[in-house]
């Protein structure tokens, strides 16, 4: 592990450069530990570090990286078990709301049901949001449903598109360009700014995307 | 209620405060004023807290129609209002303040006593373009009203305000990845591209070798230079994304943001490294500046 300035108001704390649950996990512990402390701006934790930005006029990079210290020291003690969260997304796939399911089926070489089956079948993690508001970077995609991306991006996914982009899966918060392949549509509210709660997927959450009928 | 009316938008113009912090773990940038030293001084000489939401315009600016009397100050740069800038100036009921295009940098603000009373989104009235957070663009026919959040009187005009130049100096510090790199960020000038806006600063000069091998996407912070692999670099700005897979030589100075606030497409920029802590000594110098106001 390691905690290094990023710029004259942030640290970055890496903890690697792979991505692995125990990371992960250490991520996840060390964010949760620093979340509304005093004189921090925000927090942006990634797969295998948070980058911690700090208010200069009430803390320096000393006081900042001791504060991350302790927290690393208590978080490493308490030895947290919690059970995460089963979120679960309901998924129209393919028609009109996936225009590239072909595309992925005639990639990976299976058929369309075959591509929905096993992305509806499998378990994510939520490793961390970032990007945009409440994009999920997602883990587990299985390996044979691996696409490469659009050669020339869409000026404009809807929100609420689920799509493949090399061997990620994720769902579009807002409508924004993009060169994943769009394979199904979801009306649940990844980003909602007006409500209480305005992103629904936390880091750390389980994720799985079921089959709905419209 | 008082209020103003938008009699004509400008190019770009929005309400900003000091933005939205502490949701970063969720995908949500600030956001807030590109150039806060401007907004926070223009809060302070009408006798508004510093992060009291006011009119942001970008290069050209708007019309505005007072429908009862109020207290304004202009800050930033000049935008031809045919007024003074850092100081308090009072404008009767039915008058008309005309912004024109820039003669200086890139925004100008116009901050009123009480400040604007906008709708909060997560605890701040500044739009995020981007992601439509916290509202849009002002249009022709907005009626904004004026709060009631003044906390002290009008103050004296400010001496020696900050002045934006069309050929900077911007000051950084070492990036994450600062060791990727050879120095080549500091050999030449670059020159601001017209792809410039809220979300970052595109730059256009001799390219900078990217270094080969990927790297895991990390947070990215405010002011953060990366270069992608065509070897331009991009200086992410207020509205920038959370995160990022492009290496980080350099990060601008705290100190320095307002200059980024203040560039235009086709100004000049040279970076200038220094330590952290004379960062930090330019940031006190600057903080002790506001404090005079």
């Amino acid at each position: 592990m390691t905690i290094s300035p990023a710029s004259d108001r942030s640290l970055l704390v890496a903890f690697g450069d792979s991505i692995s649950l125990e990371t992960h996990r250490q991520v996840f512990h060390l964010t949760r530990a620093m979340h509304g402390l005093r004189g921090l701006l925000n927090l942006h934790p990634a797969y295998a570090s948070l980058l911690v930005e700090f208010d200069p006029r009430f803390l320096d990079h000393a006081q900042a990286e001791a504060l991350i210290r302790e927290k690393l020291a208590v978080e490493a003690a308490a030895e947290h078990h919690q059970e995460a969260r089963l979120v679960e997304i309901p998924v129209y796939y393919g028609g009109e709301f996936g225009p590239d399911l072909a595309d992925v089926a005639a990639h990976t070489g299976l058929t369309p049901e075959q591509v929905i089956e096993l992305h509806a079948a499998t378990e994510y993690l939520v490793y961390f949001l970032g990007f945009a508001p409440g994009f999920a970077y997602l883990g587990g995609l299985p390996a044979q449903l691996a696409t490469p991306r659009l050669s020339a991006p869409r000026k404009r996914v809807p929100a609420g598109s689920v799509a493949i982009g090399g061997n990620q899966t994720g769902v579009y918060p807002i409508p924004s360009p993009g060169g994943w392949r769009i394979i199904g549509h979801t009306d649940a509210k990844l980003f909602d700014p007006s409500a209480a709660e305005p992103v629904l997927l936390r880091m750390g959450d389980r994720l799985r995307f079921v089959r709905t009928n419209p | 209620m008082s209020s103003i009316r938008v009699v004509s938008p400008g190019f770009l113009t929005t309400i900003q405060d000091l933005g939205r912090y502490g949701h970063a773990h969720r995908g949500i940038s600030a956001s807030g004023a590109a150039d806060a030293l401007g907004l926070r001084a223009g809060n302070l000489l009408v006798g508004n807290a510093e992060n009291a939401p006011a009119i942001e315009m970008t290069l050209t600016g708007g019309e505005f129609e007072f429908e009862s009397d109020a207290i304004v100050a202009l800050a930033g740069s000049d935008f031809d209002a045919e007024l003074p800038l850092w100081m308090p100036i009072e404008i009767k009921a039915g008058a008309v303040l005309r912004c024109r295009g820039t003669k200086s940098g890139a925004r100008c603000y116009l901050a009123v006593r009480g400040g604007i009373d906008a709708p909060l989104t997560l605890a701040s009235a500044s739009a995020h373009l981007l992601t439509g957070v916290g509202g849009r663009t002002l249009r022709k026919g907005d009626v904004l009203a004026i709060g009631e959040s003044a906390v002290r009187k009008p103050r004296p005009p400010a001496k020696n305000p900050p002045q934006s130049e069309r050929s900077a100096t911007v000051r950084v510090t070492d990036g994450p990845q600062s060791g990727w790199f050879s120095g080549q960020l500091y050999e030449a000038p670059y020159t601001v591209a017209e792809e410039c806006n809220r979300m970052g600063i595109r730059l256009t000069g001799t390219p900078i070798p990217s270094p080969a091998g990927g790297m895991l996407t990390e947070g990215v912070a405010l002011g953060a230079i990366q270069v992608p692999p065509d070897g331009q670099p991009i200086v992410l700005f207020v509205e920038h994304q959370t995160t990022g897979g492009y290496p980080k030589p350099a990060n601008v100075i705290s100190a320095d943001f307002w200059r980024l606030g203040q560039m235009r497409p086709r100004d000049e920029v040279r970076f200038e490294k220094v330590s952290i802590p004379h960062a930090l000594d330019l940031l006190q110098a600057q903080e002790r500046w506001l404090y005079t106001l």
